[in-house]
């Protein structure tokens, strides 16, 4: 999705009162960026916490802050500096992470990031974006700068099948309909489903969600999808962040809250920083139980049972 | 407007009253600091200008800066550290115009004053920013990161005091992780770095008026508990409150300073 961020602010860069930093990341991707933007895009080098505090400062002067780095340098290192500085005063500083979940893949665990928007979301004010789709960058980028709120962007490898024509892009959007259970992912693992529930018959062929804003109290779930939950379908909710803190327990909260009975909850996750062996985004994903033939075993199967 | 002795002294025994009314320690680091936090407000510190309190601990200090500067009344520094207050233990995250940020947590002030002074510069404006921090925070790792990038950017706009009162939360600065001599370790650094006693108004007038085209950085030879005998360089007194006797006392050796 490096490209099309590029290009969205690119775009977006023709506002004198943007303000674009990285931590010394973006070789071959953003060089446009800075070209374009001069003075205003600033390499503030192998130093998060700092570059975090100065986006904060120069959010809080008036400008539009972009923050960029690999996804764990991006919330991780500078945690408290998000906290206290940003957060607390609820400036409009967007975070920009690359590489979401296992994204770094065979880089190993220091570069993933399975536990970001768990816990940036237990800050106040944040609002999380999880574009699923390359073609999703664009309007995220739209969305994020538009709020006037605190965010964390997490970027990823949009994959999509061959023609698949991706809708446009909606904090919530249905991919597949039919009398199976109800599946929400967050992220772009959803696209490596598209084709299998595609080809899923009918009667078993998940009504298939993705959710790309969070806290969902800020992103409130579509009647449609409510409608088909309460109907006491099994639920299942997917991604590539661990258990705690992660869509599948707010979705749940939010169903007692709700008193909206499902039938079986499902959620698969990212299991562990690191395995054994290392390995590619999706050798990791297949050790946790997230890649399209593990969700299949349960999407499938329950819904045979059901 | 210039600072008079009148108006520090003033100021002081407010900052004990304060203190001693909420039963409140930190007195003996903001003792340390509020001569420079006075001038620096009173002096120099315009409408277009910024000042960012890096030790956050200090926030009683810069409470009675802005009460002597009329900007917080009596009535207001009666809630310190009460339920219901603006007037926290560190300066709050909104509520009072002059506090930018709140701080507390030590190693952030000196990154968000670089910032601001960045943001005005690219904006075009004239301001200058004042950034006060402890000596302890520069053993904060984000401190030196600000460092590096105030010097880089060379923010000229940019001045940073330190209150180096040589004494922090569980022992010396020497003892605990020893920087010193302070300025030998920014040396390094492409800075304007000057070395004056943080309880001569006039030496410090003079660092601060000093022309540089660099980032400037002013460590101000401090004494924690500064003007009351019993507390000065003594560490106890980075946390405790006051009782009624030692609060009669100090009122009389800040009047007779």
């Amino acid at each position: 999705m490096r490209q099309q961020l590029c290009d969205a602010l690119v775009s977006r860069s023709v506002n004198p009162d943007m303000v674009f930093l990285t931590g010394d990341l973006g070789f071959m991707a953003l060089e446009p960026l800075q070209q374009g933007m001069q003075a205003r895009f600033i390499n503030a080098g192998v130093a998060e916490q700092n570059m975090v505090s100065v986006a904060a400062a120069m959010a809080r002067e008036g400008l539009d802050l972009w923050v960029y780095s690999i996804a764990p340098f991006c919330y991780a290192r500078p945690f408290e500096q998000i906290r206290n500085d940003v957060a607390f005063h609820n400036l409009p500083v967007k975070l920009i992470g690359n590489g979401g979940g296992y994204g770094y893949g065979v880089m190993g665990p220091t570069h993933h990031a399975i536990e970001d928007y768990g816990i940036l979301l237990t800050l106040p004010n944040m609002r999380v974006f999880i574009p699923v789709f390359d073609e999703d960058v664009d309007a995220v980028i739209s969305h994020a700068g538009a709020a006037q709120n605190p965010s964390y962007l997490r970027l990823g490898r949009g994959e999509i099948p061959l023609g698949f024509e991706v809708p446009k892009y909606a904090p919530w959007r249905q991919l597949t309909a039919g009398g199976g259970m109800v599946v929400i992912v967050a992220g772009p693992v959803a696209g490596t489903y598209i084709d299998a529930f595609q080809s899923l018959p009918e009667e078993i062929r998940p009504n298939f969600w993705i959710v790309s804003e969070l806290p969902l109290e800020k992103n409130p779930l579509p009647l449609e999808l409510l409608k088909q939950m309460s109907a006491r379908q099994d639920l299942c909710v997917v991604e590539e962040h661990v258990r705690r803190g992660g869509l599948g327990s707010e979705l749940a909260l939010l169903l007692l809250e709700k008193k909206i009975e499902v039938g079986a909850f499902h959620h698969l996750y990212a299991r562990a920083h690191h395995y054994a062996t290392y390995g590619s985004q999706n050798f990791l994903r297949a050790q946790s139980g997230i890649d399209v033939k593990s969700v299949l075993a349960v999407v499938a199967q329950k819904s045979l049972e059901f | 407007m210039i600072l008079t002795d009148k108006t520090l002294t003033a100021a002081r025994k407010r900052l004990l009253q304060m203190h001693f009314e909420s039963g409140v320690g930190h007195i003996g680091g903001n003792l340390s600091c509020l001569d420079a936090m006075m001038l620096t407000f009173h002096e120099y510190v315009g409408d277009e200008d910024r000042f960012i309190l890096s030790k956050g601990h200090a926030a009683g200090a810069l409470y009675i800066t802005l009460w002597s500067l009329g900007r917080l009344s009596n009535d207001t520094l009666k809630t310190f550290h009460k339920d219901n207050t603006l007037l926290a233990g560190h300066p709050p995250a909104s509520g009072i115009n002059d506090i930018l940020f709140a701080t507390g947590s030590l190693g952030h002030g000196l990154s968000l004053a670089a910032g601001t002074a960045l943001a005005l510069q690219l904006k075009g404006q004239s301001g200058n920013v004042y950034c006060l921090t402890s000596d302890g925070e520069w053993q904060e790792g984000s401190t030196w990161e600000a460092m590096i990038f105030a010097a880089h950017r060379r923010l000229s706009n940019l001045t940073i005091l330190v209150d180096h009162n040589n004494l922090q939360g569980f022992g010396s600065t020497h003892d605990v992780a020893s920087m010193s001599p302070l300025t030998e370790k920014l040396s390094g650094f492409d800075l304007d770095i000057q070395y004056v006693d943080g309880h001569d108004l006039s030496a410090i007038r003079t660092a601060i008026d000093k022309p540089s085209d660099k980032c400037r950085i002013i460590i101000l030879q401090t004494i924690k508990g500064h003007g009351v005998s019993f507390m000065e360089d003594r560490m106890e007194w980075h946390y405790l409150p006051l009782k009624e006797e030692q609060y009669k006392l100090a009122t009389q050796e800040i009047e007779a300073l």
